[in-house]
């Protein structure tokens, strides 16, 4: 086919009997507007020939590369949508940054006296909301320890255990050392925030949360 | 002039296949990006948040850019 052949432009025999036209009116050829030509179906699935294909697979051929290529290309668009989704996620956490960096740092509260926690005893509180549980742990007579409550692994709440210099978290039975808050044992990775303390007088005041990665 | 034929069925298979790979690593990308940036924000790191958001926004960019492209074959040419 010479390459003047596949231009639907091309000139064509203006006669209306002309065979190109083919009872078109106007000037342009009939194959113009002809159904497009099929790229060959293949062989099916299981590599058998079509007339050793079922029935219902006679009656209804399916144009395997084309399936092929729809579904592949619908699989890109949904990756496609998948990346999007990831991308919206990234400006999600920016905001809560964002947020977090804005917020105004809590005041100092009051949670108990010295007098009120023997050595090796614990105490639960809440800072810097309500809703932020916290323990309280006096590992000697001049150290006291203080971390969130909840695990950095799936957020269950950690039970202190300073016979054992350990927190347990049982859900997953995660384990974090007492004095730094570090996971030792489970599938928690990140330590525990911190809770950092202040001593005023004989009263223990909690000051600031501090979250760590390592 | 050299007249332009559109890709036939089976090369934009196999281009489809090619973008198909390589978009796939590039979200296997993002996820990790997510994940570590996730990790970085709960322990209070946010110096690499912004920089892996971008990164992330310019992963999708590419991904839709391909996608766009692949539209682009499909249609027939003038």
């Amino acid at each position: 086919m010479q390459s003047s052949d596949l231009d639907p432009r091309r000139p064509v025999d203006a006669t209306i009997d002309s065979p190109a036209r083919e009872g078109l009116t106007g000037t342009a050829p009939a194959d113009l507007y002809g159904a497009p030509e099929r790229d060959e179906i293949t062989v099916a699935p299981d590599g058998r020939p079509t007339a050793e294909q079922p029935a219902w697979r006679q009656d209804f051929p399916i144009d395997w590369p084309q399936d092929q290529y729809v579904e592949r290309r619908d699989f890109m668009k949904f990756l496609v949508l998948v990346s999007g989704a990831f991308g919206v996620g990234q400006l999600w956490i920016v905001m809560q940054s964002w947020w977090r960096s804005r917020r105004a740092a809590f005041p100092a509260r009051r949670i108990a006296s010295l007098d009120e926690i023997p050595i090796g005893g614990t105490l639960a509180f809440t800072y810097p909301t309500d809703v932020d549980a916290n323990v309280l742990v006096r590992v000697s007579a001049d150290l006291l320890v203080a971390y969130s409550q909840k695990c950095t692994h799936l957020s269950c709440a950690v039970v202190p255990k300073p016979d054992q210099g350990v927190l347990h978290c049982p859900c997953h039975e995660g384990l974090f050392d007492l004095r730094s808050g570090n996971p030792i044992a489970g599938p928690p990775r990140r330590p525990l925030p911190r809770i950092v303390l202040q001593i005023r007088g004989r009263d223990v005041y909690p000051t600031a949360v501090e979250h760590r990665t390592t | 002039m050299r007249p332009t034929r559109p890709f036939t069925r089976d090369q934009r298979t196999t281009i489809v296949y090619g973008m198909l790979a390589f978009v796939l690593i590039v979200v296997v990308l993002q996820l990790w990006l997510l994940t570590a940036t996730m990790n970085a924000y709960l322990g209070g790191d946010d110096s690499v948040i912004r920089p892996a958001a971008i990164v992330s926004l310019l992963c999708f960019a590419l991904n839709l850019g391909l996608l766009g492209h692949l539209y682009r074959l499909e249609r027939p040419r003038a």
